[in-house]
């Protein structure tokens, strides 16, 4: 994240999670998929989904829902999988809605509120208000390497 | 100037490059005195220093312009070659290998070799001639500058004789660049390209190098064999653009030769050597042997030029591409056949044959000869016989045998353990062999083959071969079988006991092997690749160790099996059969559910327990559907649902995010465009 320090905005893409919205930094977002067919791969943790086919690559899926201990919302219409990049990884997550991209200025991010104060704290890289919306951006690294 | 996109290109080459010095250094010292052999390395080593100068490795460069230094003292006749001398020349060519891999994993290429350079160097300067030679060659280097016109020592007439005599004509060729001509080691280049298109260049003036690095005005002279008459090359050669004039002149073989004597006679006078006349004779004849050996290497470089290089991961992504067409075509061909529309039918019927066609030449295209591998070889065991003591010969059979890029990768390793065992186990010492009536010399075949889906590789000695005796003794002392099991083993059982971990018959560890380490990861290798090793010996008169490997690891025969609603894959290579048990066979034996397979007892492992298959209500059949797999001697039974059937799939790795997931090897995607999962029998079995 220290690249969007250097900025003066950042683009994100928006996704939400239960009540809460969270934003990626566009750069390190591949793509966003419908929900597709999950293959379950035994003797993993309770967050990996499975794996998915993703134009010919086998592409392992994390449920951040599940992840962050954010409520489960049933699959429906809006459910995504944002597919993500980092490290030569390539890892999807499950989200309940993508919303939408924009620009958050940089000056508008604050570090590691108390505010939040649960358990995704770990995960998380900055926070940031826009137009009474408050995005909780995410620190990829610990998400996916926390896991291993 | 950025390098950066030559950079791999650099890398292939100079591995070629040294690959054919080390060949021919081997060579080289079977036949010390054939000279065509130094100048091919000769050759090698040059283009190597020149690459390395331009990609700016300076270390590379350094060495590699000592090396040539020793190299042409050989091809000067001032070094006679002797294996101490080899010696050094190969080390030097290990530094080298060693610069360039650590440059194609993104180092410098830096490298401390001094100790081998100060090697070079005492040979270069072993001989006081050297100084001497050394005048000669400017004498006739400010010779040649001064008057164009080329000519011809001994050797060289040599040639153009012999040629003339096989019906080529030799011309000499006069070549003027245009006096605006920016790029003019390009023309030269350009000009030499279609020349050795056409035949071959014995000699030019300025030298090669100098033209190489624009040391000359506008003008030079080559002197050129060929079969095309003057008109044509002329033609030919007009096309270079910025060239202003070619003059094609035959070569006058009189004048050529008066030429020759006087520059006979000048090296006479020049060079105060005792035996040069002596050796005088050699080189010609020499020459005379080397021009239809020549021939034949310039016509394998015209065909070597037909190919390209293409980068593995193109080829994947292309594999990638493929696949996803072959899932798409299944969907075609369930929608064509619920339609039921004649055209269509015949159209998607068309298109799955030629994408058939084309499945075929994708796998092919990742294919390699396994002469990769083996190429390496002969060094080592030059090497290790002379660090041994051992006279070994390495014959090589069937190095074009192609393997899938992804097992050649593999291979290497279990093959160098086996001939390291083959050279220090199975080749006796000298004296030994003399004893037992053997040639001194011990040889080691190498042999690679196809054979149905298979490719054998073959590694054969005539060394002491396996004793039975002292194996058993070895294996009931370290616990690996019990005195009575050891009774009733075949031979063939025995001499795989060498294979099994915690096993070494050597009773001196050396460092080449016997830390009783080696063969057992042979083993377990090459069953990870799917492949299996056996072993026959007789004792006195040799072993072979035999590797069965299958052609390709990307695309495997795999069982699909059902368990609920989840597909899974086991390798039909682990597979032994299938059978259907009825539910009163199955016997408990300490907790562990097992059945008797004629009359083994086998252990069953429910596959729905073991991977947590959530199901909706638990299962209570009467009959189970039971696979036998293997993993060596051993076997298990894998209890599933139900089977679908046999069927080619395309191995896939589940990614880097999840790494060593249990007793799952891989993932495939189906024809449905669903991802299965490959079960890995060989965790599953301990």
């Amino acid at each position: 994240m220290e690249k969007a320090v250097d900025l003066d905005s950042v683009k994100v893409i928006v996704f939400q999670l239960g009540e809460k919205e969270y934003a990626i930094p566009v750069n390190q977002v591949q793509g966003i998929e419908k929900a597709m067919h999950i293959t379950r791969v035994p003797k993993t943790p309770s967050y990996v989904k499975g794996v998915i086919n993703l134009r010919g690559v086998v592409t392992p899926i994390i449920d951040l829902r599940d992840r962050f201990n954010v409520k489960s919302t049933v699959e429906n219409d809006d459910t995504r999988i944002i597919i993500i990049s980092l490290d030569d990884m390539e890892v999807g997550f499950i989200v309940d809605a993508a919303n939408d991209v924009m620009d958050i200025p940089t000056s508008s991010i604050e570090p590691q509120p108390e505010v939040v104060g649960s358990f995704e704290e770990e995960f998380i890289s900055g926070v940031a208000k826009t137009d009474k919306r408050l995005l909780i951006l995410l620190n990829l690294e610990k998400v996916l390497h926390t896991l291993k | 100037m950025d390098t950066n996109q030559y950079l791999e290109v650099f890398i292939d080459e100079s591995k070629e490059h040294l690959q054919s010095c080390n060949e021919n250094l081997l060579a080289l010292e079977q036949n010390p005195h054939d000279l065509a052999i130094v100048n091919e390395i000769f050759r090698n080593a040059h283009t190597l220093k020149g690459m390395s100068a331009t990609m700016g490795f300076e270390d590379l460069a350094d060495l590699t312009h000592k090396m040539e230094n020793v190299l042409d003292g050989i091809r000067n006749e001032k070094i006679t070659v002797t294996p101490e001398i080899l010696d050094v020349v190969f080390e030097s060519v290990d530094h080298l290998e060693a610069m360039i891999d650590d440059i194609s994993g993104g180092g410098d290429g830096k490298r401390d070799v001094t100790s081998t350079v100060q090697k070079l160097k005492m040979i270069e300067n072993g001989e006081e001639i050297v100084q001497a030679s050394d005048a000669k060659e400017e004498v006739q280097e400010s010779g040649a500058s001064s008057n164009d016109a080329l000519q011809f020592d001994e050797f060289e007439l040599t040639v153009l004789q012999q040629s003339r005599e096989q019906g080529f004509h030799t011309y000499e060729i006069t070549v003027m660049l245009r006096a605006d001509c920016l790029l003019k080691a390009a023309r030269v280049y350009m000009v030499f390209d279609i020349l050795e298109k056409l035949g071959d260049v014995v000699k030019s003036s300025p030298s090669v190098d100098k033209l190489e690095e624009e040391q000359f005005d506008q003008e030079f002279h080559v002197a050129f064999i060929t079969k095309e008459p003057i008109n044509d090359l002329q033609s030919k050669l007009m096309k270079v653009s910025e060239v202003e004039r070619i003059t094609i002149t035959p070569i006058d073989e009189s004048k050529a030769n008066e030429e020759a004597a006087a520059t006979t006679v000048e090296e006479t006078a020049e060079v105060v050597s005792k035996d040069e006349k002596t050796t005088k004779e050699t080189p010609v004849q020499k020459a005379a042997n080397s021009v239809p050996n020549n021939k034949v290497t310039e016509k394998k470089s015209a065909q070597g030029s037909k190919t390209i290089r293409v980068n593995i991961e193109r080829l994947d992504i292309l594999m990638n591409l493929f696949e996803e067409l072959v899932i798409d075509r299944g969907r075609l061909q369930s929608i064509a056949g619920e339609l039921n529309h004649g055209e269509l039918n015949e159209t998607v019927e068309r298109m799955a044959r030629i994408s058939g066609d084309l499945q075929n030449i994708i796998l092919t295209m990742r294919m390699v000869p396994v002469e990769t591998v083996f190429n390496r070889f002969p060094k080592m065991v030059r090497q290790l016989a002379r660090d041994l003591h051992k006279k070994v010969n390495l014959e090589i059979i069937g190095a074009e045998t192609e393997l899938d890029r992804t097992v050649i990768d593999e291979i290497g390793d279990p093959l160098v353990h086996l001939i390291r065992n083959a050279l220090d186990h199975g080749v006796e010492d000298p004296e030994v062999r003399k004893k037992a009536g053997k040639i001194e010399q011990g040889n080691i075949v190498l042999r690679a083959y196809h054979s149905g889906n298979h490719v054998f590789i073959e590694l054969e000695d005539d060394g002491a071969g396996i004793n039975r005796e002292r194996v058993l003794e070895k294996a009931i002392a370290k616990g690996i079988v019990t005195a009575e099991a050891a009774e009733s083993m075949s031979d063939q059982q025995v001499n795989e006991l060498i294979l099994s971990s915690g096993f070494s018959t050597a009773s001196v560890i050396s460092d080449i092997s016997g830390r009783g380490v080696g063969l057992d990861v042979v083993k377990s290798t090459i069953e990870s690749l799917g492949g299996n090793i056996t072993i026959e010996s007789v004792e006195g008169k040799g072993s072979l160790f035999s590797i069965q490997l299958p052609l390709t690891l990307s695309i495997i025969s795999v069982m699909l099996v059902e368990i609920e609603k989840e597909i899974y894959a086991i390798p039909l290579s682990s597979i032994i059969e299938t059978s259907i048990i009825r539910n009163s066979d199955i016997m408990n034996a300490h907790n562990q559910k097992v059945i008797d397979f004629r009359g083994k007892v086998v252990p069953l492992l429910f596959l729905d327990e073991f991977f947590e298959v959530p199901r909706p209500e638990p299962k209570h059949d009467e009959f189970h559907s039971v696979v036998l797999v293997r993993k060596g001697e051993k076997m298990a039974g894998l209890v599933v649902d139900s089977f679908i059937g046999q069927q080619e799939i395309v191995l896939k790795s589940l990614g880097n995010y999840l790494t060593n997931v249990f007793a799952i090897s891989g993932a495939t995607i189906l024809g449905n465009g669903q991802v299965a999962l490959i079960v890995d029998c060989n965790s599953l079995i301990k």
